[in-house]
């Protein structure tokens, strides 16, 4: 079993709680390559956590194997108390674990209402005959779970979009609409894949505001991986940082900075 | 011992039937790969070209029957024939003026768009091939003869007979094709290899930006090999026609190309040699073995279902690359 | 400013996600069934029956299940005609066995049994993708067509080798038949056709239409976000069949009466069904039946205006019907991917501002 971990308390006067997700002696190989080497930390509820690394680090093969995505050859993956074994990645998504994706990955054919209802899937329970007759259950869960999304779309500022097809949004919207999608799954752990990529000033901000609300709000776990040191450090609670497939730190953000592996690999010193 | 000897005879029939859908995949695999077109209309292509052919050999008026009904005229033929070789050259020119026109009419508009919309383009394309062919030329069945020699070999027949004491039946139109599809691959290999145009091919097979941006044009290479690929079309027309008559069943061979890619991967030219021979082999042993039993006839579905199984299993073909999913 | 929805107010989640928002639109719909089921019954000959309405009702329900697979749910399929000919033999064969069980429950059976056979040929789809699954699925066209030419059981050992349907009648009213009166055909057709629309509407604006949709337009996120993609695809094979095994047994059953399998499901059945969506609008309900609509009339009229007016022969019509499907098509593709449905929309969005664009 997975020992209890004691909380701890924030600067800000968060209470994190206990472990929601533990990951040990994770190595992931592709072929003779190997991506990541002998990793192990943990996530806490109600925390926000980072993986950072330069380019290459592994900290996509990071999130994927956390998302269940890949399966990684050796280490085990803990998720509130349970060991848990290869699985489909849709199963991964019935535990609990919603995602968003760097290269934004939307149904481009549907509305952004659409897109979002899709995140509460494994909420809707209706049968076959009841969603064919539209009547019952069907109807019923249709519209709570649309008030449900709605509370989602008030929350991000998205109103006004919301029966528009989402292939022809701006970018700087799709990662918004994408984030109320896995949003709308409730999910116990939300992994974040580079929100910020490719974002201006002003939409990162925008978007740093709402990773804060989230946690705040819903107290959703967060983990997201990111390249832009800067904005990181503001936003999460604890950080591991990645290179070359290993750790090389692991701590809050202050301890991090001060860490002379980390400074030595942004600064680009010449691993030997 | 008989069945052994009869089913090493269909066995060989059914090579040289493979070596025909060869022929037909190799356009497909040609198109696929410099433009991503999956291209239904490569079979109906064929039939077009062997059309053609005839038409300008037996010197038919072009669009006769539709001139006579909108102008009650009693057109058919000019009077004259021409020549086989010159015929030829003609048809292979026509060819070229349809790969032009298909660039600009059909393929520059649906540039990046999804491969399944181009192959469903395609579907029309071919619909619109089959109308033009026959209310350009008319749709009897017509006879084809360029002066490929026909009927049964006689020298394999003896020869054989004197080895097993039965004698082979091979056309010897069969060993013609054989031998005319084996020329024609090794002139698109060295093609493809030994030519600037041919690097041009292969680099914007492999990626059109990259392409484009160290100066290949993008539209002379399709028009290129829309054109090779109609060349490809009328060889295919003209074995298959000579074999059995220019008809509309000639575009179903083009249908049969289909499983040959799926076995051998849409990208692979040896692929497309190898998959034709297995499936034509597989088809001609199957309903000799297995056919009688069912009912026959089992040539219509073998060759689809061969390559079905075989792609739950191996969804890249035989020699296809290997997709690699990332998120 | 006649069409319009300002001043149309939502106020409950249940009437925004009705099927038509739009007061006007609603008006309209109520206004066509009351023509379909009040007049049109009362009026219709056996031209008009057998020439337009009836097939234009049956290819609809075709168009309707193909476009869930491939519309919807982004599987390409090119054995449509192979289905339709489950459905056609499978009620034929119920017909047969259980003369005294109702033909509206055959129909709804051989659309069953259709689907089980849909979900055989759509296993495939979890390996293989695009024009690969397209390719495979002539499989399924090309086998069945074979099985039902190959085995006499199918045929009932007719020494035609075709099938040919029995009368049977639906409230005293004979419905397949030679003795079938051009209303029951119409009417058998129109029900059929009304309720199977609402089930393919509800199904689609539900969870299952959106998971379909999910897999459609991205199968990996799809997955990753929790959609199980074999329930996904094979459900969305089952109601596909089930409505084109319908349509099968209708086109069988009711229209032609008689039916050579190679025949009436060939290779061009699947097409002619395909076309139809692309013409109408993939992942549309309003797009399959304007799809079924162009393609059932453009060749009368064609037939009407060549052959009728002009004196052209039979067969030169025919081959330039080809190019000019052949042309649609490609237009189509490259001018409206999404078809008349999407025309119909921009016209109506013209039509919200008119007659004040600006």
């Amino acid at each position: 079993m997975m020992q209890a971990h004691e909380g701890y308390v924030t600067d800000d006067g968060r209470q994190i709680g206990g472990t929601v997700m533990e990951l040990k002696n994770i190595t992931l190989r592709f072929g003779g390559v190997v991506a990541i080497k002998d990793i192990s930390f943990d996530i806490r509820q109600g925390e926000i956590r980072a993986i950072i690394g330069p380019n290459g680090a592994g900290k996509s093969s990071m999130l994927n194997v956390i998302s269940g995505f890949y399966n990684p050859q050796e280490g085990e993956v803990w998720f509130k108390g349970y060991r848990r074994g290869p699985m489909k990645p849709y199963q991964v998504a019935r535990l609990g674990i919603a995602r968003t994706f760097q290269n934004i990955a939307l149904f481009d054919g549907m509305s952004v209402l659409d897109n979002i209802m899709t995140g509460r899937l494994n909420k809707m329970k209706a049968g076959f005959l009841s969603q064919a007759m539209w009547w019952g259950a069907a109807e019923r869960e249709e519209n709570e779970n649309r008030e449900a999304v709605e509370k989602i779309i008030d929350f991000l500022e998205i109103q006004n979009i919301r029966k528009t097809p989402v292939g022809r949004l701006p970018y700087g919207l799709k990662k918004r609409v994408e984030l109320a999608r896995a949003l709308a799954a409730e999910p116990q752990l939300l992994l974040l894949d580079e929100p910020m990529a490719g974002m201006n000033v002003e939409e990162k901000e925008d978007m740093s505001r709402f990773i804060l609300d989230v946690n705040d709000e819903f107290g959703t776990t967060i983990c997201l991986i990111e390249h832009d040191m800067g904005v990181v450090m503001d936003l999460s609670d604890r950080v591991v940082v990645m290179d070359y497939g290993r750790k090389i730190g692991d701590g809050t953000p202050d301890q991090v900075r001060s860490n002379q592996d980390v400074i030595d690999a942004y600064l680009g010193v010449a691993h030997d | 011992m008989d069945q052994v000897i009869f089913g090493a005879e269909v066995f060989l029939n059914g090579l040289m039937t493979g070596v025909m859908y060869s022929l037909v995949a190799l356009g497909f695999v040609l198109i696929f790969k410099a433009s991503g077109v999956f291209n239904y209309a490569q079979g109906v292509l064929a039939l077009f070209a062997a059309l053609t052919l005839v038409g300008i050999q037996d010197g038919q008026v072009p669009f006769a029957h539709l001139i006579n009904a909108a102008f009650g005229t009693s057109l058919h033929h000019f009077g004259w024939t021409v020549p086989s070789i010159l015929a030829i050259a003609l048809t292979v020119l026509v060819m070229v003026l349809l790969a032009f026109l298909i660039e600009k009419l059909v393929l520059q508009h649906l540039v990046g768009q999804e491969p399944i919309i181009l192959f469903m383009a395609t579907i029309g394309l071919a619909y619109f091939l089959e109308g033009l062919g026959d209310v350009m030329w008319g749709a009897d069945i017509k006879t084809l003869d360029v002066g490929l020699p026909q009927g049964i070999s006689d020298g394999i027949e003896t020869l054989t007979a004197g080895w097993f004491g039965y004698g082979f039946f091979i056309d010897r139109l069969d060993i013609w094709a054989t031998v005319i599809a084996a020329l024609l691959v090794a002139a698109l290999v060295a093609f493809s290899q030994y030519t600037k145009q041919g690097r041009a091919m292969r680099a914007v097979a492999d990626d059109h930006q990259a392409a484009l941006s160290v100066g290949i044009s993008l539209r002379f290479i399709w028009v290129m090999v829309w054109s090779i690929a109609g060349f490809v079309a009328l060889v295919a027309g003209i074995m298959w026609g000579t074999k059995s008559g220019v008809q509309f069943s000639l575009s179903l061979i083009a249908l049969k190309a289909l499983p040959v890619l799926m076995l051998g991967g849409f990208t692979s030219i040896p692929g497309a040699i190898v998959g034709g021979l297995i499936i034509g082999v597989g088809e001609k042993m199957f309903e000799f073995l297995i056919g009688p039993m069912v009912g026959g006839a089992t040539e219509t579905w073998f060759a689809y279902v061969l390559a079905l199984v075989f792609l739950v299993f191996r969804p890249q073909g035989l020699f296809g690359e290997r997709i690699i999913e990332r998120v | 400013m006649i069409y319009r929805e300002a001043g149309d107010f939502k106020t409950s989640y249940r009437d925004d996600s009705q099927t038509f928002p739009i007061r006007l639109d609603r008006w309209g719909y109520y206004a066509i069934l009351a023509v379909a089921f009040g007049i049109i019954p009362f009026v219709i000959n056996d031209y008009w029956a057998n020439a337009v309405l009836v097939p234009f009702l049956i290819y609809a329900i075709a168009a309707l299940g193909l476009n869930i697979l491939t519309g919807y749910a982004g599987q390409v399929s090119l054995g449509t005609g192979g289905f339709m000919a489950v459905g056609a033999y499978a009620v034929y064969k119920l017909m047969t066995a259980f003369p005294d069980v109702s033909i509206l429950i055959h129909i709804l059976l051989a659309g069953g049994i259709t689907a089980a056979v849909g979900v055989l040929f759509g296993l495939p789809s979890l390996r293989i993708k695009g024009f690969y699954l397209a390719v495979a699925t002539l499989a399924a066209q090309f086998f069945l067509v074979w099985l039902f030419n190959k085995v006499p059981w199918f045929y009932n050992y007719s020494a035609s080798g075709q099938i040919t349907a029995p009368e049977r009648t639906v409230l005293g009213h004979a419905v397949t038949g030679p003795a079938t009166s051009a209303p029951a055909k119409y009417l058998v057709c129109l029900v059929m056709a009304f309720l199977l629309a609402w089930l393919a509407r509800n199904l689609t604006r539900g969870m299952l239409g959106r998971k379909w949709m999910a897999i459609r337009d991205m199968d990996i996120a799809a997955e990753i976000i929790g959609v199980d993609p074999l329930r996904a695809k094979l459900s969305a094979f089952a109601v596909s069949s089930f409505f084109i095994g319908i349509a099968g047994a209708l086109l069988f059953a009711v229209y032609l009466g008689a039916a050579e399998v190679g025949e009436a499901f060939g290779i061009n059945k699947s097409f002619l069904v395909l076309f139809m969506i692309i013409i109408g609008g993939l992942g549309s309900i309003f797009g399959s039946f304007a799809g079924a609509a162009f393609m059932v009339l453009m060749p009368v009229l064609l037939k009407n205006v060549l052959v009728g007016t002009l004196n052209w022969p039979t067969d030169l019509a025919a081959h330039i019907e080809l190019m000019i499907v052949g042309a649609l098509i490609v237009t189509f593709l490259i001018v409206e991917p999404h078809g008349l449905a999407r025309l119909w929309r921009l016209t109506k969005e013209k039509l919200r501002l008119w007659p004040f664009p600006h």
